[in-house]
């Protein structure tokens, strides 16, 4: 390996000269080792962005090659980790340096001295293929984790292979060729792990939120973005679908966030209960937190480096959600590096290739039928930060030309705390028909025509508000009258769901469909009742209608909505 | 021991150039004398043939005789219990005619980022005894919560008030107080000054001035000595402080001045695009670290050019703070005070510090349906204004009173007037009272039992 000498020091930037290493290779800058990536080789002289600080760093230290580019190490124990952007454990850094991050510290992104029980599901003499499960551990209660055999190995016969506790340098097995297979491999985050077939989205991601199941549904293995200017709802939104989505596997990628944020969700997690099997959520988890301050090409990398890891449980047939908060600041930290490097600036001082990165990362996500068999998926829901609330600008708009679904929050609506505060009219998804004969065979017949129902009233609504600015809602004729208290109806009794209310914030799939199908049957009687010349004042304070408000917020709704319905239609009967 | 250099080959704006030194680290502090005087200044571009160095007290009389000398270390503050109670200028040095800070410890001032992993989430609600922050945008200690305001309009007020009121509940111990100044003019520094010696806040208070006519790139240093304050402060001597800075654009400005000396690639509106960054570094030093008894809340008051809020100080800003807290034009001109408009306000960090053995049980009930009802009573002023009042529906009617009401009094309270948290809610259940019970859909039933008025006088009886 060749040794360099830094020439130039200029924020998070190094020039240096004397070296051999391929563009992204990592090299070490200056006596303490500071951890740095090529992104430039010009004449003799290579560019680096160095993960650290880089205070302090003189002209003529010594810059050390690795040989090899930014890696993730994948095996067990990469679940109810927190880790940095490039991999470092952060209660390691911590224990290491105290409570302030200090600089050139090195860390396993996984425990090497932990011992697993390793239990194999194939036998001497097998032929294992690439990225073929050879045996599994126990991760967490819940969690298998196989291991296979790294996707860019040979394979071949199996002549050793052995059960029994390992820590994962040990050699669990030996193939006919003589390679020893551990249960730790290296991956380069920037490149994406190969499946077998990528597969349609046809199966809805859960999330238990009315607005998003109901009316802006994700797919398994679907991209979503989430725009909103600071202070819509974006974290929150991130967190709520962290908890409930119907996933194996969560990766959530602070990136560039707020620090408090993080103590909230590392504070939140170990103590919140997944609903589908009552442990912990921070065993299915793995967090990147690189916030606001910590260093800006770490913060470029932890979105290869939480993909990698989401690619990585995906091969082993999981279904992972990935969410990054935010890539706003991901982007931002593109434009600061290209800024050093003097790159000729696209739009809004972005680089060129802005477009093309986004592209790139948000293609890693897929539903796919993986190298081991089986199938598994990554899902990505990306928070955009536009800069002053802007959807024109670029970061927003090149999102939009790769992601199916678009859930526009809305200052408006978090003005009156109207949460989550997704747009009903700006928002859509893409994955609308693809995913509708699921909802047909497993909820209701009724699902999509229910949904268009309910859309074409709230575009109703919106064109009626207009002229209730202008003429009051008075002046309207009894039926749109009627259709304003049907769409205030959709949207705070349904769409409004309370994230921090123990019942509301989870809604399964039956009662978003039994809640919005008795808001469709108040129309009807309520249409049917203007047509019996019935005043509107009368219609729109039956007291069934303020009773219905609160059905969502019992757990056991079922008996409590059919006594409302019951009280609704009689009421309905007992007008005159 | 340092060898001095002689060999400036180029001073533009506050940046000079020198060759042909020693290697020389990053961000090392300099120090230039020319006559004898001393300037300092930082290193920003190190490279085998030339230096570039920000010279804080600018760059006016130097020439190119002027003595270079590099310390061979970063820029640090001399820290002592006795800091406390000090006036220092914008670069560290006394202002109050004391002596020089003695050093129990020396601290980097560029400070290491906290790591996550041990930070403490913050959960004590700071009574602050302003109805519109309590109520309805609670603050936390270990918060960064902003004003943004626009020129002509009280937020230094405010902030006062803030720093004088705030306590944590059930505990008398005052907040030590940090205040920076970053560009103000004299008189409103007299203002903060006087206000701090009237109540005697400033035996408990930092304060470091960087006026309007001080050099601006001093400025960049300001809030860098008041952080590394605060967190001896908090961490070392376990104290709970309140860090205002006034005003934040000041200090952008001067960021964007060096970027442009520099010649940088600017980002939006001229400002560097490191901004974001620059300022996640100061407002991330806020918070509470596990195992450690202080904690650093952030006050930083920022005007915003034009009243705008997409203006890149404020919208980045907001993007990094956890909330923020609004001053409106409007009602300010309504005579209004605090003029804080809670619908473009925020707190992120209220729902951890309110409810059950926070404040009570139904803050959040309350803080949103009074949110609900003041905003669709605002849009309905925009409709009343066009149709007459008359026009609007019975419900419109009520609600349209409500926000009017509201502000009178809710928003509306006395420079004094210190409301603790249960008066505060008090008067948010008044009003709902004014309007009819099935209204308050975002109430649970149990709540309304409980803090109706209409339920509490019965319960009286």
């Amino acid at each position: 390996m060749e040794v360099g000498k830094v020439k130039r020091v200029a924020g998070p930037l190094v020039q240096a000269t004397g070296l051999k290493a391929s563009m992204y290779d990592l090299v070490l800058v200056g006596e303490e080792g500071l951890m740095s990536e090529v992104i430039g080789i010009s004449g003799n002289k290579h560019i680096i962005q160095v993960y650290e600080d880089t205070g302090g760093v003189r002209p003529g230290e010594p810059v050390k090659e690795t040989g090899a580019p930014l890696v993730a190490q994948l095996g067990p124990g990469i679940l109810t980790q927190i880790y940095d952007g490039i991999q470092r454990p952060l209660p390691k850094l911590a224990e290491m340096s105290g409570d302030f991050i200090s600089r050139g510290l090195f860390v396993d992104g996984i425990d090497h001295k932990k011992k697993w029980e390793f239990k194999p599901v194939v036998k001497k003499g097998d032929v294992v293929k690439p990225g073929q499960a050879i045996g599994e551990v126990q991760e967490q209660l819940l969690i298998k984790h196989k291991i296979m055999v790294p996707p860019k190995m040979k394979g071949g016969a199996i002549k050793e292979i052995y059960s029994g506790n390992f820590n994962v340098d040990e050699t669990v097995a030996v193939l006919e060729d003589g390679t020893k297979l551990t249960m730790v491999h290296k991956w380069p985050v920037r490149q994406a792990r190969p499946v077998t077939e990528k597969l349609a989205p046809t199966i809805p991601l859960r999330t238990g939120q009315r607005v998003v199941d109901g009316f802006f549904s994700l797919a398994k293995g679907g991209t979503a973005a989430i725009p909103g200017g600071f202070g819509t709802g974006k974290t929150v939104m991130q967190q709520t679908l962290s908890k409930w989505a119907d996933v194996d596997i969560v990766i959530y990628v602070g990136c560039g966030e707020r620090g408090n944020e993080m103590a909230d969700l590392l504070h939140e997690f170990p103590e919140l209960q997944d609903p589908r099997t009552g442990r912990p959520l921070m065993e299915r988890s793995i967090v990147y937190a690189n916030t606001s301050n910590m260093p800006v090409a770490a913060r470029e990398a932890s979105i290869y480096t939480g993909m990698t890891t989401a690619e990585y449980y995906r091969d082993m047939g999981y279904d992972c959600l990935m969410t990054a908060d935010s890539t706003s600041r991901w982007a931002e930290a593109m434009r600061e590096m290209g800024s050093r490097l003097e790159e000729m600036p696209g739009e809004e001082g972005y680089p060129a290739y802005l477009g093309a990165r986004l592209a790139d990362f948000y293609e890693r996500a897929g539903r796919a039928e993986v190298l081991n068999g089986g199938q598994g998926s990554v899902s990505i829901v990306g928070a955009v930060s536009p800069a002053g609330g802007d959807f024109t600008e670029p970061v927003t708009q090149n999102t939009l030309r790769m992601v199916k679904v678009f859930w526009a929050l809305d200052s408006k609506l978090t003005q009156r705390r109207h949460f989550p505060s997704i747009n009903w009219l700006d928002s859509y998804s893409l994955y609308d028909q693809i995913l509708e004969p699921w909802f047909v065979e497993n909820v209701s017949p009724n699902w999509n025509k229910n949904k268009r129902r309910a859309m074409a009233i709230l575009q109703e609504n919106a064109e009626l508000e207009e002229i209730v600015m202008l003429v009051g809602s008075d002046a309207l004729p009894e039926d749109q009258q009627v259709t304003l208290e049907v769409a205030r109806m959709i949207i705070n009794f349904w769409l409004a769901q309370s994230a921090f209310h123990p019942v509301d914030t989870f809604s399964p799939y039956k009662k978003q469909f039994d809640l919005l199908e008795a808001i469709l049957k108040y129309r009807d009687l309520a249409f049917d009742a203007v047509q019996r010349g019935i005043p509107v004042s009368a219609i729109t304070s039956v007291p069934s209608k303020d009773a219905l408000a609160k059905v969502r917020l019992e757990a056991e709704y079922e008996p409590i909505l059919a006594k409302v319905m019951a009280q609704m239609e009689a009421e309905f009967k007992a007008l005159k | 021991m340092t060898k001095e250099y002689k060999t400036i080959t180029e001073i533009s704006g506050p940046l000079i150039f020198v060759e042909k030194t020693e290697p020389v680290g990053y961000m090392e502090l300099v120090e230039i004398r020319t006559g004898g005087d001393l300037k300092r200044g930082q290193v920003l571009d190190s490279s085998d043939e030339i230096v570039v160095i920000q010279v804080f007290e600018g760059t006016g009389g130097l020439s190119k005789d002027s003595a270079v000398s590099f310390t061979g270390d970063v820029i640090k503050m001399p820290l002592s219990p006795g800091i406390v109670g000090r006036v220092l200028s914008g670069s560290g040095k006394p202002r109050d005619g004391g002596p020089e800070i003695v050093p129990e410890v020396l601290r980097d001032i560029a400070g290491a980022a906290i790591n996550p992993a041990s930070r403490e989430k913050p959960r004590s609600f700071i009574q602050t005894g302003i109805s519109t922050i309590d109520g309805t945008n609670t603050l936390v200690r270990g918060q960064k919560l902003p004003i943004f305001s626009g020129a002509g309009l009280p937020h230094n007020d405010l902030a006062l008030q803030i720093a004088r009121q705030a306590k944590a509940l059930g505990e008398s111990e005052p907040f030590a107080v940090i205040f920076c100044a970053m560009g103000i003019t004299n008189e409103e520094a007299q203002h903060f000054l006087a206000d701090f010696e009237r109540t005697g806040a400033l035996e408990r208070a930092v304060v470091f001035l960087n006026l309007a006519d001080d050099p601006a790139v001093e400025r960049i240093l300001t809030p860098r000595l008041g952080l590394t304050t605060a967190e001896y402060l908090a961490f070392d001597l376990d104290m709970h402080v309140l860090i205002i800075y006034t005003d934040m654009t000041n200090y952008c400005e001067s960021l964007r001045q060096m970027g442009a000396a520099r010649e940088e690639v600017p980002g939006r509106r001229g400002y560097p695009g490191y901004m974001y960054t620059d300022l996640a570094i100061q407002y991330e030093r806020a918070g509470i670290i596990k195992g450690r008894k202080g904690s650093i809340t952030q006050f930083p008051i920022l005007t915003m050019p034009g009243d705008d809020i997409t203006h890149p100080i404020p919208d980045l800003s907001g993007y990094i703070t956890e909330g923020q807290i609004l001053i409106s034009r409007e009602l300010h001109r309504k005579g209004i005070y605090p003029p804080v408009d809670i619908r473009p306000s925020l707190s992120r960090l209220m729902n951890s510090g309110i409810g059950k053995g926070h404040t009570r049980e139904d803050h959040r009930a309350v803080s949103d349906q009074l949110y609900a009802y003041y905003a669709e009573g605002n849009d309905l002023r925009g409709l009343a204004a066009i149709v007459g009042k008359e026009a609007l529906s019975e419900r419109d009617k009520l609600v349209l009173e409500f926000a009017d009401k509201f502000e009178k009094r809710f928003v509306n309270q006395g420079r004094d007037e210190d409301r603790s948290i249960f008066e505060t809610l008090q008067i948010g259940w008044d009003l709902l009272a004014d309007l009819p019970e099935a209204m308050l859909t975002r109430i649970d039933d149990k709540y309304i039992k409980a803090y109706h008025p209409k339920y509490a006088s019965t319960a009286k009886k």
